[in-house]
C-alpha cells in the first residue's frame, strides 16, 4: 500500500512540475508562437522595410482593387489601423471583402506590405445560405454572425 | 443523372471532399481488418494451446 | 480497482459491450452520412466543402480523447501496475495515432480550397502534428525493449509527458491568434452551427466513439491471447 502511495504522490508532483514548467515556456515563447499580427501591433512595431512578416485581419470593404498583371490591391483593417497590401497570384476561394485574412509578406519603403502569400481564415461560424440570408435580413447578423477578427497580444 | 453529376461534384469541390472521405474510410477501414484479424487468429491460437489454464477464457469461469 | 484486473471478467464485459459498439457505430455511421453527405446544406461561406467537417471533426476529437484515455490508463499501469490498463494503452495507441493522422490529412484537404493552403505551422497545426509523433513515439518505445515491462514503463513516462501537449491543442486557438479558427461546438453560449449540421457531426462523433471502442476491445482480446500464448510457450519450453 505505501509504495503505491508513494508512486501516486511521485507522479503527481512530476506531471506538477512539468505542467507549471511548460507553462513557463509557452509564456516565454508567446511572441513567437502567435501566427499573425494585427495592423495596430505591425504600426506599434514599425517593422524595418523589408523584414518578413504576417499579416492578419480583415479585408477592408470596397477597398479590393484589381491592378495589372494579376496583382490585387486591399486594405487590411483590425478596425483600429489599416495596411495598404499588394497581392500577386490567385487568391483563396474564401478570400473577400469583409472576411479574415493572413498574408505574408514584407513592407515596402512606402509602406506598403507586398504579400507573397495570402490565406483567408474564417470563424468558427456555420450555417446554410438561407438562414445567413435570413439573419441579415432580421438585423440580428451582428449578434449572431460572424465575429470580428480578433487579434490577440 | 443530373441530381447524381450535382452531388457528385460537390459543388466543384469534389477533388477535396471525396479523397478526404475516401482517405477516412481507408485508414481506419484497414485498422479495423488489421485488429479483427490480429484479434480471430490470436485467439484461435491460444484456445488451441493444451494448456489446461481457465483464468483468461469467459466460458470456463465459474 | 483490482476488478478488472482479472481478464476473465474484462473479457466477459467485452462479449457484452462489443457488439453493442458495433450495432451503434453501424447505425450512426449510416445516419451520419446520409445526412452529412446528402441533407446537410452547403455552408453559406464554405460551400460543399464543409462536409469535410464531418471527418476532421470527429477524428480530431477522437485523437484528443484517445490520448487522454492513454494517459489515465499509463498513471494506472506506473501506480497500480494494473497489467490491463497496461493493456489498454498499448492497445489505444495505433487507433489515436490513426484518428490523428485522419485528421490531419482531412484538414489539409479542408484547408487547400478554403483557407489556400495545404498546410501552416500555426499553433493548432503544429501541436497536433506533435501529438502524431507522440503516438508513434509511443508505440515504438513500447516495443522497443524485449523486457516488456520495462518497454511498458518507459512508454507509459512518455505518454504521461506528452500529455501536458492535449490543453495546448485544445486551447491553442484562443491562447495564441492562428489561421485555424476557434472551437464552433464546444464553446460558451453554445453551438455556432446550424442544427442542419450539428446533427451529422454529432453522429459521426458518435460513430467514431464507437468504432474506437469496438476495435479497442479487439485488440485488447488480441493482446490478451499473445500473452496467454507467450506464457504457454514459456511453460512449454520450461517443462
Amino acid at each position: 500500500m505505501t509504495r503505491k502511495r508513494r508512486r501516486l504522490y511521485v507522479v503527481a508532483a512530476s506531471m506538477l512540475c512539468l505542467g507549471v514548467a511548460t507553462a513557463l515556456v509557452l509564456l516565454a515563447f508567446q511572441d513567437s508562437i502567435v501566427f499573425f499580427r494585427s495592423p495596430s501591433e505591425i504600426a506599434d512595431m514599425k517593422p524595418a522595410s523589408g523584414q518578413r512578416l504576417r499579416l492578419g485581419g480583415l479585408v477592408e470593404e470596397k477597398s479590393v482593387r484589381k491592378l495589372a498583371d494579376s496583382v490585387t490591391a486591399f486594405r487590411v483593417t483590425d478596425l483600429n489601423k489599416t495596411v495598404e497590401v499588394t497581392y500577386r497570384g490567385i487568391l483563396p476561394d474564401l478570400f473577400r471583402e469583409g472576411q479574415g485574412v493572413v498574408a505574408d509578406g514584407r513592407m515596402n519603403a512606402d509602406g506598403v506590405f507586398v504579400a507573397s502569400q495570402v490565406l483567408a481564415k474564417h470563424d468558427e461560424t456555420y450555417m446554410p445560405k438561407e438562414v445567413a440570408e435570413a439573419l441579415k435580413k432580421s438585423g440580428r447578423w451582428q449578434e449572431t454572425g460572424p465575429q470580428k477578427m480578433k487579434a490577440k497580444p | 443523372m443530373d441530381a447524381i453529376a450535382t452531388f457528385l461534384s460537390m459543388g466543384g469541390y469534389w477533388p477535396y471532399v471525396w479523397p478526404a472521405f475516401a482517405l477516412t474510410a481507408a485508414v481506419l477501414g484497414g485498422l479495423w481488418l488489421v485488429s479483427w484479424r490480429a484479434m480471430k487468429t490470436r485467439e484461435a491460437e491460444a484456445d488451441a494451446l493444451p494448456s489446461r489454464r481457465r483464468d483468461a477464457r469467459p466460458e470456463t469461469s465459474p | 480497482m483490482q476488478r478488472f484486473a482479472n481478464p476473465g471478467k474484462f473479457l466477459r464485459l467485452a462479449a457484452v459491450v462489443q457488439p453493442v459498439a458495433i450495432t451503434v457505430l453501424a447505425m450512426s455511421l449510416v445516419l451520419g452520412l446520409i445526412l452529412g453527405l446528402v441533407v446537410a446544406p452547403p455552408d453559406y461561406q464554405q460551400g460543399d466543402t464543409v462536409r469535410i467537417m464531418y471527418v476532421h471533426v470527429p477524428a480530431a476529437w477522437m485523437a484528443l480523447f484517445v490520448y487522454t484515455v492513454m494517459a489515465v490508463a499509463s498513471a494506472v499501469t506506473l501506480i497500480w501496475r494494473h497489467p490491463l490498463a497496461e493493456i489498454a494503452a498499448r492497445a489505444s495507441a495505433p487507433i489515436g495515432a490513426c484518428f490523428t493522422f485522419v485528421a490531419l490529412a482531412t484538414g489539409s484537404l479542408w484547408g487547400k480550397p478554403m483557407w489556400g493552403t495545404w498546410w501552416v505551422w500555426d499553433a493548432r497545426l503544429t501541436s497536433v502534428l506533435v501529438l502524431f509523433f507522440l503516438y508513434v513515439g509511443y508505440i515504438a518505445l513500447a516495443n522497443a525493449f524485449d523486457d516488456e515491462e520495462r518497454g511498458g514503463r518507459a512508454a507509459s513516462i512518455l505518454a504521461l509527458v506528452g500529455f501536458v501537449n492535449v490543453p495546448i491543442i485544445k486551447f491553442s486557438v484562443d491562447w495564441w491568434n492562428t489561421l485555424h479558427q476557434p472551437a464552433s461546438v464546444l464553446k460558451i453560449g453554445g453551438p455556432a452551427i446550424d442544427a442542419s449540421m450539428l446533427w451529422p457531426l454529432l453522429l459521426m462523433a458518435v460513430a467514431f466513439k464507437a468504432f474506437y471502442v469496438a476495435v479497442l476491445i479487439m485488440r485488447m482480446r488480441a493482446e490478451l491471447a499473445e500473452r496467454r500464448l507467450r506464457v504457454a510457450t514459456l511453460a512449454g519450453a520450461q517443462g
